[in-house]
């Protein structure tokens, strides 16, 4: 690993230091890695949108930007990545999703499927709670249906079923599609897991609640959500680190994430024969971003409890 | 204040339950129960455990729903709509065993919760009236606490000021004493006392049967769903008028 080659135009400079590794090979193909196949001149822009996106999940985890706040920042991120990534505005060459590639694709997928999984969750299950048939059946037949098949049926299913089923003329952008279907996978599972929150409130905090005359919503919403998901944030962050290193999934309807662009660096000939190093350093991308969440779910958990214990 | 010589038949019905049934599927909870409470009233209600106390006055405020009979509450009378069961909920405070204060907010939190999401009350304007109730409570100096920090007397007037910053105009107590530590049980009644004496209007489950003979106007004493006996708290300790009465007060009373 140290007695590497760092330096070398071609991969013939790597080949001749066998015993090292070619960091060489990295310094040339990371930049493919991390934005696949977007245009080679417009690369600055899935740069900065995926800046954006990392410096407002950092942001996201202060707590004092748990109001209004958070939520006009992801507003003006989301409308700043989508002209940034689509560009055909202020001059910016339109480039469609079959372009996108590497880490934005991935961070979009995930960022993007989990917020909108979230709220859906919660929903869910408090719907699997609820007193009403109607909406406790439609509740289990949606999660037990969409946990009951495997994600990647999941996706063929979006990416090849679901257009022979639209009217012609009428078509779904493949990226789209996949992020509608992430965000249903993750929403039935997201939402067991909020259900076990639910379920670990004692009957008295609902009595308290009741009794001091709280309606559904706001017993809901003041009392036992934030708990329940305090109770949860461990599973919670478990759950969400399954699905960002799931969003490599994608391959199999070729979309370019970070794992298949490191992939199809691997069969560029010019440099064949470096998987060891692509793979290192996917790993490294992936273990920063999983570590990450799981440092701040513990920080999270021991400043929320902190107030709780005697 | 002696309550025999409080005269509360002139007094508007605060509650009133007339033939109330109530099942838990086949086991018969509550039989042909009758009450009536008068505005500024307090009755204390005892009975050995699994006799329909709890259950009672928890149909009050409809945290169980009764099957028969009608359950009228300050002019109203409860039935499903869930608008009309709120309005009473908003009316009638209540006081848990487990004080069952929210553990996720602070107590100024606990306390100013209701005021301001169900009155609508100005938070400022809560606070103040949280504060007024924590020094009548006696533990201003914890407002800024989380209840887990709190002893657990501490706690229940906690759970008592909480109950009162709604203004309520009924206060019902449902074995406020019984998860304490004896030591702390005084530090709780003494509030309820004070509460008693301003003339709140009570009903109260408890075995503390030297509150029952101090504050009570009626003592009502349960057994297996029925009310058996009700009586001003002299003559109920004096000439308990039935055996199951006799029974369970000598059993409570010998040490």
């Amino acid at each position: 690993m140290f007695s590497a080659t760092w330096v070398a135009e071609t991969a013939q400079g790597c080949r001749d230091n066998p015993g090292g590794a070619c960091w060489a090979y990295l310094f040339e193909k990371a930049p493919f890695m991390l934005y696949g196949t977007y245009p080679f001149e417009e690369r600055w822009r899935p740069t900065i949108a995926s800046l954006l996106i990392i410096a407002a999940l950092v942001a996201s985890c202060d707590r004092r930007m748990w109001n209004w706040r958070m939520a006009a920042m992801w507003a003006v991120v989301a409308v700043a990545g989508w002209i940034l990534m689509f560009g055909g505005v202020f001059g910016l060459p339109y480039v469609e999703t079959g372009l996108w590639g590497g880490l934005p694709v991935t961070l979009i997928l995930s960022v993007v499927a989990l917020a909108a999984a979230f709220p859906m969750a919660i929903l869910l299950a408090l719907g699997r709670r609820s007193n009403l048939p109607a909406i406790k059946a439609l509740c289990v037949v949606f999660i037990e249906l969409i946990r009951g098949v495997p994600l990647i049926s999941l996706l063929i299913m979006a990416s090849v079923m679901l257009p022979l089923f639209l009217p012609d003329g009428v078509t779904i952008d493949k990226f789209l599609r996949a992020l509608v279907a992430f965000s249903l996978f993750a929403a039935a599972y997201l939402a067991e897991v909020i259900r076990g929150g639910l379920q670990a409130i004692p009957k008295g905090q609902y009595e308290a609640a009741d009794a001091l005359g709280l309606g559904y919503r706001m017993k809901t919403q003041l009392i036992i959500l934030p708990q329940a998901l305090r109770m949860v944030i461990p599973p919670l962050v478990n759950t969400f680190i399954g699905f960002f290193k799931d969003t490599s999934l994608v391959y199999i309807i070729g979309i370019y994430d970070l794992l298949t662009a490191g992939e199809s660096a691997v069969k560029d000939p010019a440099w064949r024969g470096f998987a060891n190093e692509t793979y290192l350093f996917l790993a490294a991308v992936y273990f920063i971003f999983c570590f990450s969440m799981s440092r701040y779910s513990q920080y999270l958990e021991r400043d929320l409890n902190k107030a709780h214990q005697r | 204040m002696s309550n025999a010589a409080r005269n509360l038949d002139d007094a508007p019905v605060a509650i009133e339950l007339r033939n109330v049934n109530k099942w838990y599927g086949q086991f018969h909870v509550l039989t042909d129960i009758n009450l009536t409470v008068r505005k500024g009233e307090k009755v204390v209600v005892c009975g050995p455990s699994g006799s329909g106390k709890s259950t009672m006055i928890r149909c009050v405020n409809r945290l169980e729903e009764h099957q028969t009979g009608d359950i009228v509450v300050d002019g109203m009378t409860l039935t499903n709509d869930i608008k009309g069961i709120e309005a009473i909920r908003r009316e009638v405070g209540m006081v848990f065993q487990q004080f069952n204060l929210f553990p996720h907010l602070t107590i100024l939190e606990n306390l100013t919760l209701a005021p301001i999401w169900v009155r609508k009350m100005p938070k400022k304007e809560a606070e103040e009236l949280a504060m007024m109730f924590l020094e009548r409570v006696r533990i201003p100096e914890q407002a800024a606490k989380y209840p887990g920090q709190l002893s657990g007397g501490q706690q229940q007037r906690v759970a008592i000021a909480r109950a009162l910053c709604m203004r309520p105009k009924i206060m019902l107590f449902d074995e406020p004493t019984s998860a304490l530590d004896p030591e702390m049980v005084k530090e709780v009644l003494d509030v309820m006392i004070e509460l008693a004496n301003e003339g709140m209007t009570m009903i109260c489950v408890t075995h503390e049967m030297g509150f029952a003979r101090s504050v009570a106007d009626n003592v009502v004493f349960m057994d297996r769903g029925e009310i058996v006996e009700m009586a001003a708290p002299t003559e109920f300790f004096a000439n308990p008028k039935s055996d199951r009465t006799r029974l369970f007060l000598s059993q409570i009373l010998q040490h």
